[in-house]
């Protein structure tokens, strides 16, 4: 077996080199999760408003569903993804387990809580600093979501890379509903489960790193739009 | 309690009849009757607790009233319901340009587009803030951003400004500034209605006081003359500076 050491070694030379093994299942990681982030996005940032806005009978119990699904274990979301798309299952038909499409359904449904819950309480809190101003102008619920949405942009757009740092950084759901194909739908976290048990450690270890730096830039860039809004707009 | 003749005043006016607020069991507003005529400088004075913001809040429809009506009687116009820019005690700035914090307002109110931009510019230069128009309105002064919520609700072409207290936070330079803007809108026809504590700020501002304690007005008066002789005890000893309990 491979040190330590030599297999760093080789995996960044797989980075450096461009190997044509590497770099697509890069690409389709990076496709997958960030489709699955905006899919995400399309449904849990509506849905927050509309609690975050909204007082129903009911509400804190919704609050407290969502804020708990927040931890939901990916092997369940996969395994329950994989039982609606199964042919068996009630979206059988769409014939797409084991397809990049499925990946990105496991990966939204797995995310969406998470920003939902996360944009929820973001709007909330822009609601408690803006809702008196608002009403003073006698504003509409839509004038309203539209305000709080736009104040709490870059609060948003950080939810949005949080989301996406999930849905990357996961493994359980993408390997139980893509299958882990060659070429089809292998991505770097299943590949990086794959290759560490066959003992090929170096592209193991290049997926990791390119992994890291992808969160790490996620990360980054989280920081550095709280940071610009904070000097930008105060 | 000394109330106002409603039916004398012939100009347009806000008219409070029976205005009672209950929140949390408590009477905040009780049973308040109240001619505000619209173009005056009207202050309400009173301690802590009197029940000042919720009147404005009243008028302006932000709290639910447990009894009575707030109405506008227009003298020479068929549109009775006024229309009222509201500033708090604290301003509430957008995380936008200063410029862009007044379009906001605009745009709420269904102002077009095309209008919004010279409004705002208008509105900003008329406060004298032309030199921070551009700039994040969180990032201006405490003196510069209530002026600018001043102008942001004037902008609005409200029949009156409902004023919560607007320079309990801002230092006395910049409270000058504020007072004297207030007093160059009401000289072209933009009248209040303020709260305040401070006792020289009321008697440099209004042409009429509103005496307010514990949820009731004690008594509306000419400013010259609530200052020189008020009618109410509560009043009296308000303006000797004793504590009202």
């Amino acid at each position: 077996m491979n040190t330590f050491g030599e297999s760093l070694a080789t995996a960044l030379g797989l980075i450096a080199g461009t190997d044509p093994q590497l770099w697509p299942i890069v690409r389709l990681s990076l496709a997958v999760s960030g489709l699955a982030t905006v899919a995400a996005a399309l449904i849990a940032f509506p849905l927050a408003a509309w609690i975050a806005l909204t007082p129903f009978r009911g509400r804190g119990v919704v609050v407290a569903t969502m804020n708990a699904l927040m931890g939901l274990p990916p092997v369940v979301v996969g395994l329950v993804v994989y039982l609606l798309l199964s042919r068996a299952g009630p979206f059988g038909a769409l014939g797409i387990l084991f397809t990049p499409a499925a990946m990105v359904v496991a990966q939204c449904v797995l995310v969406a809580p998470l920003m939902a819950a996360l944009a929820r309480q973001t709007l909330e809190d822009a609601l408690v600093e803006y809702d008196a101003y608002l009403r003073s102008l006698h504003a509409t619920k839509l004038q309203r979501v539209a305000t709080l949405i736009r104040e709490a942009r870059f609060s948003l757009l950080t939810v949005l890379l949080a989301g996406f740092g999930r849905a990357a950084a996961e493994v359980g759901a993408v390997m139980i509903v893509g299958g882990n194909i060659d070429g089809i739908t292998r991505v770097m976290t299943t590949t990086i489960a794959l290759e560490t048990s066959k003992g090929d450690l170096a592209l193991a270890l290049g997926l990791g790193l390119v992994l890291v730096l992808v969160v790490l830039l996620v990360n980054a860039c989280a920081h550095g739009i709280r940071v610009y809004s904070a000097r930008r707009y105060g | 309690m000394n109330q106002p003749d409603l039916a004398g005043l012939g100009r347009a006016r806000l008219e409070l009849r029976g205005v009672g607020v209950v929140h949390g069991g408590l009477d905040i507003l009780h049973r308040v009757d109240l001619a505000i005529p619209i173009g005056d400088r009207t202050v309400v004075l009173g301690p802590n607790g009197a029940g000042k913001t919720t009147l404005l809040q009243a008028i302006h429809g932000l709290v639910s009233l447990s009894s009575g009506t707030v109405q506008g009687v227009g003298a020479d116009r068929a549109d009775t319901s006024f229309r009222f820019g509201f500033v708090f005690q604290r301003p509430v700035m957008l995380r936008r340009s200063a410029q862009a914090n007044v379009e906001h307002a605009l745009a709420v109110l269904g102002v077009p587009a095309a209008q919004r931009r010279e409004r705002a510019q208008r509105a900003i230069a008329d406060v004298g803030l032309e030199y921070a128009a551009h700039r994040p309105a969180r990032r201006l002064s405490g003196g510069e951003q209530q002026r600018l919520a001043v102008t942001r609700a004037n902008a609005l072409d409200p029949d009156c400004l409902l004023l919560d207290e607007p320079t309990a936070n801002v230092d006395p330079a910049a409270a000058a500034a504020l007072e004297r803007y207030l007093l160059k809108l009401a000289a072209a026809g933009r009248g209040f209605v303020m709260t305040t504590h401070d006792l020289a700020q009321a008697r440099r501002l209004a042409q009429t006081v509103v005496f307010m304690h514990r949820g009731r007005v004690e008594e509306v008066a000419p400013a010259g003359e609530f200052f020189a002789l008020p009618r109410s005890e509560l009043a009296r000893r308000f303006l000797n500076g004793e504590w009202l309990e």
